[in-house]
């Protein structure tokens, strides 16, 4: 019985997932497992019908990203039960499963409409804890898989999931006269990438608007440094700062209302607040130094920013309507691109030291530095939504990559990207 | 099996055509209070004023920009890691350059300011500015006008060479000076 349904289930994978393979090169790789993550078993779906990916196997990569979850892998699966009375309960609890999922997809009402419904166990005590079905289009397969991942997510720790935002990013690639910049925004595994814009000239510093509807960003493409606000569902683009010199780093305040800046109009880069819809600009620092890089605090009341008026680059903390800054970072000669966490408790940064630029998070309360990464070119950190988890980029081994590790340090995964070079990341809000 | 190994060899795959860039170099790590980091306003507006205004070479004898020899040939200063001093070894191109401006008033120039990929991009951005702020100071030292030159700060996004380790971002941590017209 297991056997055939490995069989049928690998056949299906062969005849139906094929064309799906071809989509498969942004698959991510898993590359720094997860130590005492809650042990799952996502077992792959019945999906007769429906081409690419198992959902399963988009499920069990959601959550292993997440960092809280080891997923078992298909190989060392007991059995694989599509219909919830297969489940043989005591062979999971065998291979030491707390929790099992299975499921199915069926062709829906019209064309490439399907259903997918699933059922989360717990395998201790062999009763389900959660069921659903998931109505979506063929074009839209990945995406309810993200769903399936949400759910089981949000019931098992009790937290908001992130599986189904997005990413932002630019890519760089050519040189000379066919370079190539582009903006890009994908779902948060990197899959479903498409362009915001493009240009010759360099593209930077991305970021979300609070509601996620527009995105600033800074362009070069009049030969001069401007920064623009994109609406993302009309292209609709405005030039809101064009002064001389610098103008760059933007950051949304949290109610949507404002963009800190940095601009060297008046001599050397400092901090400016810019009124979005009066234009109304207001400077908030003054030092000869660099002042750059500020992000709001949630409540909006402060700014985090990178200033070298103490010699090297560390974060200081500034009020937004101006003020003395407050130095916040004393370990190693180099902390940057500070950016706080969703509930303000933690700032992630880029901290240089011998090994190389690397991505780290300090309390707010504590002021401790815990270095999460291990790379030589760790830049950008954007945290998730629910603040569990950092996207980031890396330049190791010659490999340009957006990745992704959880605040803890566990669950880094690798999202390759097309495109180039990758700078600036931004995770939706 | 069938499946794994299909899967492997597209992961390959993806894995190779993965990795065919790399490159955007930064910066970081600079400052290093530096001689002058308050600078003269900047130089002119938003818009490029060229003109073909003493684009003829005069008696200096520096000859001319398109000769392809001599100083003026020249046109990137290089800077050392972490600083934005003109090393003396690039002090006769900029003294060569300054000449040049100063016997040719109606000749502008871009100063293009870079870093190498080290650090985070937005404070490349504002090193690569101190780096070609230098540059312009040291030109309006030695006479050239101040509507005579602009900056422009790109930071760690146009390497002059790929590469993740010193030899290439020695490469990229420079100003180049760019002629209107040439």
């Amino acid at each position: 019985m297991v056997s055939q349904l490995r069989v049928s289930w690998l056949l299906g994978f062969l005849l139906l997932g094929l064309p799906g393979l071809v989509r498969a090169e942004l698959t991510v790789d898993i590359n720094q497992g997860v130590e005492g993550g809650m042990p799952i078993a996502i077992v792959p779906f019945g999906q007769e019908g429906l081409g690419g990916d198992n959902l399963a196997r988009i499920i069990a990569a959601d959550l292993e990203g997440s960092g809280r979850f080891t997923p078992l892998a298909e190989a060392q699966m007991p059995e694989r039960p599509v219909p919830p009375e297969a489940v043989n309960f005591p062979v999971w609890q065998s291979a030491g499963q707390e929790h099992v999922v299975i499921g199915r997809v069926v062709p829906g009402v019209g064309g490439g409409a399907y259903e997918a419904s699933f059922t989360l166990f717990d395998a201790i005590r062999g009763t389900p804890l959660l069921s659903d079905r998931i109505p979506f289009k063929s074009a839209d397969a990945r995406h309810a898989a993200h769903r399936i991942a949400d759910l089981i997510y949000q019931q098992l720790t009790g937290d908001r999931s992130i599986f189904n935002t997005r990413i932002a990013y630019i890519t760089a690639s050519g040189a000379g006269k066919t370079r190539e910049y582009r903006l890009q925004i994908a779902d948060a595994d990197g899959q479903g990438a498409r362009e915001v814009m493009n240009s010759s000239e360099p593209i930077m510093s991305p970021v979300w608007s609070p509601d996620g509807k527009r995105m600033a960003y800074v362009s070069f493409e009049d030969r001069t440094a401007a920064v623009y606000v994109q609406n993302l569902s009309t292209g609709e683009r405005r030039k809101v700062s064009a002064t001389p010199g610098i103008n760059g780093a933007p950051s949304w305040s949290p109610d949507g209302s404002t963009l800190a800046l940095t601009l060297s109009k008046d001599g050397n880069p400092e901090i400016y607040t810019l009124d979005v819809a009066s234009g109304a600009l207001r400077r908030v620092t003054h030092d000869d130094a660099i002042d750059t890089e500020a992000s709001w605090s949630p409540d909006g009341r402060s700014l985090v920013m990178t200033s070298d008026r103490g010699g090297k680059p560390q974060l200081y903390l500034v009020p937004a309507m101006g003020g003395e800054p407050q130095r916040l970072t004393y370990e190693g000669d180099y902390n940057a691109r500070g950016v706080f966490s969703p509930d303000g408790r933690s700032l992630a940064m880029v901290h240089g030291g011998e090994g190389g630029y690397r991505i780290a998070v300090m309390d707010t309360g504590s002021r401790n530095i815990k270095v999460l990464t291990r790379g030589r070119l760790d830049e950008s950190p954007s945290f998730a939504p629910n603040g569990h988890v950092i996207l980031y980029t890396r330049k190791d081994g010659g490999r340009d990559q957006l990745a992704m590790i959880a605040v803890d340090g566990q669950g880094q995964r690798n999202i390759p990207i097309r495109g180039g070079e990758v700078r600036g990341a931004a995770w939706s809000p | 099996m069938i499946n794994k190994l299909v899967l492997g060899s597209l992961v390959m795959s993806l894995a190779i055509s993965g990795c065919s860039s790399k490159g955007g170099l930064d910066d970081t790590q600079s400052n290093a209070p530096v001689a002058g980091r308050r600078s003269p306003a900047r130089a002119g507006g938003a818009g490029h004023t060229y003109t073909d205004a003493g684009r003829n070479a005069q008696s200096s004898g520096l000859g001319d920009l398109d000769s392809g020899t001599g100083p003026l040939s020249k046109r990137v200063i290089y800077f050392a890691y972490d600083s934005d001093d003109v090393l003396p070894e690039y002090e006769p191109v900029v003294t060569a350059h300054a000449e040049y401006l100063a016997s040719h008033a109606g000749q502008t120039a871009m100063l293009e300011g870079h870093a190498d990929e080290r650090g985070s991009s937005e404070y490349n951005i504002a090193l690569s500015e101190r780096r070609a702020k230098s540059v312009e100071r040291s030109l309006r030292l030695q006479g050239a006008a101040e509507g005579q030159l602009q900056i422009l700060s790109y930071g760690e996004e146009k390497p002059a060479v790929s590469g993740h380790e010193e030899s290439s971002w020695q490469q990229n941590r420079r100003v180049e000076i760019v002629y209107s017209g040439h």
